[in-house]
């Protein structure tokens, strides 16, 4: 109304409203022109990965800025980010392919130690970077450094097992955002919020000093674990706009309601009170190393139990369930009352009132 | 760690009051006093804390009524302020601003749209920020926007008053409360049992200011803090003294607020600014309810220094875009639903007025809570 | 229209700044419009610490609750010190 040339704007990066509007509007018009035969997850599930010919197919781009921050780097972060949207969907990555934009300028010693920790966290993954590209710019590239990766993966060996201990007969055994049922149980691995105040902190403005680090890590072996105790209908890593957008968008895909409660909601004490003191929600804020899982009722306990024997799974917990007494996403406060939980509309900044 | 809200025994648990046991007695407690009444709170923060815990439909399950006033910088705002902001950062003067400003609409853009345009606008979280930005980028000019109530005013005054460097000056949005209580009175447009006083800026400015309510208008007050339990008993207390036809002023948070409020910090905010006659966004001029920088200061006041960039602005008239009934909204005196363009042309995606941009907007709110269910 | 949240004094500055801790997060304040000395509890807001928190108030307020809650009248909270 008052902008003559539209413009792509910050908030249509930040994994809300305004990014889906652009993806919609601007991206899937021209992309989704037939439906390919061997594609069984496109390009219109907006999922966290494809499945083409029962290959898992995925790509993540990281900007994240500093590069380096407590708890991680760029480097870990790309490897964790593909790796997670794999496992997501129900695949066991198998390679990963690793492209890189450097500024002019940019220091060796901070490149080789990217670098090594991408080989690191893919060892940890147990996952091979088997194809790259490296490019440099002229000096100006905000933050130094891009780095993008892409990642394949074969259905995991219990997927079809799996499928069936949902008894939920026939469709697809891949774990998709559209399947969720009535009654359905949502857990979540760990503590919220840990990798966003850890890169919050940091922060020219607003920066603080905190002992929270940045949660970063593959989860393939939580998935993993999960599977194969059997149950999963739903996974979803949690990173851009946080357990908010990820809640709104399951809710949306399989049209139904999610009601959780904030007081299972894990939450380390400092990233509450970095919340607090910032008017955030932590809800909003991006987690790099945890997932969020929706099982069948039958399966929580059992599913929760196992998640906890699992290398960053000590702190899962069952935060709520899919119910058709709410529309959208719902959360029972610690004093009883209900409150909306929204999909965000851009990254959280810190607010006085 | 277990639990967002779970209250954990930690020593910051003294000044956490959320536990749902007490909060459902609390409401039992209103119940029992079978007293219908409307209430209206002018605080965001309040509006914040009824809506993060979702306090707003368990009051008004047991009769009280919480209606939201004038009381969030992005909702008192006008036009013509926030475009003087965005002809500064389109001259190429750096913007610093906290972060509730950067989506509100104004005519020709926002602080964000025109970021997007390439203008250099930063969210602090502290006017200290803006110091050390200012010093750091010493042959940048910054404007730092002075938003808020008494709360934040005494420290965009520390501003002006530490040895701020000659790069940075400040545009002065800040307004003060008991006025807007005044003129909402004076209006009578809406009829109120009581008043929910905004709990920081009473810890600036004390009791002593709100007293005319109860002994002019005879309408009961209490302070209150920004905790769960804060908000209930004084919705217990406000329903108490209606029903006993007894008003009075109550400070609900003495944990905070002491009777003369805090005197070094408005010995700082009268240092600095002075009173003047300003409009509020939805209201016509409010007498002595602005602040503006003082003489002595006009090396500061960024309404001086950069007066010939900002005439072009103060010569133009600005109305709410066609059909916007957010004036009347922020009054009491329309619901958000009886204004044409709610959730058709004005939605949170695409917000038109204050009160659709702000997530504590009333507009905002209702429009969310209308998806999920329908509100009695 | 306020956002500040409670947080100990955990160290002073010359300048009238100090530390104060939220819990696991620990950032520089200015309390200049307090005398806050180390241990004091203060409520901040965008940085400022704008008033030091009185623990025995708060203590009181919340047996003022406890007596809401048990039906008894809420003159005890009108009442201060």
């Amino acid at each position: 109304m008052f902008r003559e040339e539209k413009r792509v704007e910050m908030v249509m990066g930040a994994g809300g409203e305004a990014m889906k509007g652009l993806i919609e509007n601007y991206m899937l018009k021209h992309l989704l022109w037939e439906k390919s035969r061997d594609v069984d997850v496109g390009l219109e599930a907006l999922d966290d990965s494809a499945v083409v010919d029962d290959w898992a197919f995925t790509i993540d781009g990281h900007t994240v800025t500093p590069y380096f921050f407590p708890g991680g780097d760029i480097g870990r972060l790309s490897v964790a980010g593909t790796v997670n949207d794999l496992s997501v969907i129900g695949a066991r990555p198998l390679a990963l392919a690793l492209g890189m934009i450097i500024e002019e300028g940019f220091p060796i010693s901070d490149l080789d130690k990217i670098v090594s920790s991408v080989g690191e966290t893919s060892k940890e993954a147990d996952v091979h970077v088997v194809t790259g590209d490296t490019k440099v710019v002229e000096r100006g590239l905000p933050g130094g450094i891009f780095v993008t990766t892409a990642g394949i993966g074969r259905r995991h060996p219990s997927l079809l097992e799996n499928w069936e201990k949902t008894g939920r007969r026939g469709g697809t055994p891949w774990l998709l955002d559209s399947k969720l049922k009535e009654g359905d149980k949502i857990i979540v691995s760990g503590t919220v919020g840990d990798h966003g105040i850890a890169v919050l902190s940091q922060r020219e403005g607003y920066g603080f000093e905190t002992d929270i680090i940045s949660d970063v890590m593959p989860v393939n072996h939580i998935l993993d674990s999960a599977l194969r105790s059997g149950g999963v209908v739903a996974a979803k890593d949690p990173t851009r706009g946080g357990v908010a957008n990820a809640l709104n968008e399951w809710a949306e895909k399989s049209q139904v309601g999610i009601k959780i409660y904030e007081e299972s909601i894990p939450i380390k004490e400092g990233v509450r009170a970095a919340c607090e003191m910032l008017g955030i929600d932590p809800l909003e804020i991006g987690n790099e190393g945890k997932v969020l899982l929706v099982v069948v009722n039958d399966s929580a306990e059992d599913i929760l139990e196992v998640i906890r024997k699992q290398k960053g799974g000590e702190d899962a917990e069952i935060i709520g369930e899919v119910s058709s007494d709410v529309k959208g996403v719902v959360m029972e406060s610690v004093t009883g009352g209900l409150r909306i939980v929204d999909p965000p509309t851009g990254d959280p900044v810190p607010r006085i009132c | 760690m277990r639990g967002v809200g779970r209250v954990d025994k930690g020593e910051f648990n003294a000044f956490r009051f959320r536990d749902r046991e007490s909060a459902k007695r609390l409401l039992d407690a209103i119940k029992r006093l079978k007293v219908e009444l409307r209430v209206m709170h002018v605080c965001g923060t309040h509006q914040d804390t009824l809506v993060r815990y979702g306090l707003e439909q368990l009051l008004l399950d047991v009769g009280v009524e919480v209606r939201q006033g004038p009381g969030c910088p992005v909702c008192v705002t006008t036009t013509r302020e926030i475009e003087e902001a965005l002809a500064l950062a389109r001259a190429g003067v750096t913007i610093l601003t906290f972060g509730d400003m950067i989506k509100v609409p104004a005519e020709s853009g926002s602080l964000r749209s025109v970021k997007t345009e390439g203008a250099d606008v930063r969210v602090v979280y502290s006017s200290i920020d803006a110091l050390k930005m200012a010093k750091k980028e010493s042959e940048k000019r910054f404007v730092y926007l002075g938003i808020g109530f008494e709360t934040t005013a005494p420290s965009t005054a520390a501003l002006l008053l530490k040895d701020s460097p000659p790069n940075l000056s400040i545009l002065s949005y800040h307004r003060v409360v008991p006025p807007a209580l005044r003129a909402i009175l004076e209006m009578g447009e809406v009829k109120l049992d009581g008043f929910i006083e905004p709990g920081h800026v009473s810890v600036i400015i004390g009791e002593e200011p709100y007293r005319f309510i109860t002994e002019e208008y005879r309408i009961p007050q209490v302070i209150a803090g920004f905790e769960p339990l804060d908000l209930l008993m004084a919705a217990y207390l406000l329903a108490k003294m209606k029903k006993e036809g007894k008003p009075r002023l109550i400070n609900e948070y003495r944990r905070a607020v002491r009777p003369e409020g805090n005197r070094l910090a408005l010995q700082a905010m009268e240092r600095v600014f002075y009173p003047v006659d300003r409009e509020w966004r939805g209201f016509p001029t409010i007498p002595s309810s602005a602040l503006e920088v003082r003489e002595e200061f006009s090396n500061k006041n960024a309404r001086i220094v950069y007066e010939d960039l900002l005439r072009e602005v103060w010569k133009r008239t600005f109305r709410e875009p066609p059909g916007c009934r957010c004036p009347e909204v922020l009054r009491g005196l329309i619901r958000s639903e009886e204004c044409p363009l709610f959730g058709k042309a004005c939605t949170p995606e695409n917000p038109i007025g204050p009160c659709m941009v702000s997530a504590e907007g009333s507009c905002n709110i209702l429009y969310r809570y209308g998806k999920v269910f329908r509100r009695r | 229209m306020c956002l500040a949240i409670p947080g100990k004094v955990v160290e002073l500055h010359e300048d009238g700044s100090g530390i104060v801790d939220y819990g696991g997060v620990r950032r520089e304040a200015d309390l200049s419009f307090v005398n806050a000395k180390v241990g004091d509890w203060v409520i901040v807001h965008a940085g400022f610490a704008i008033e030091i928190l009185d623990e025995e108030e708060a203590k009181k307020t919340l047996d003022a609750f406890a007596l809401v809650l048990e039906g008894m009248e809420e003159e005890k909270l009108t009442r201060r010190g």
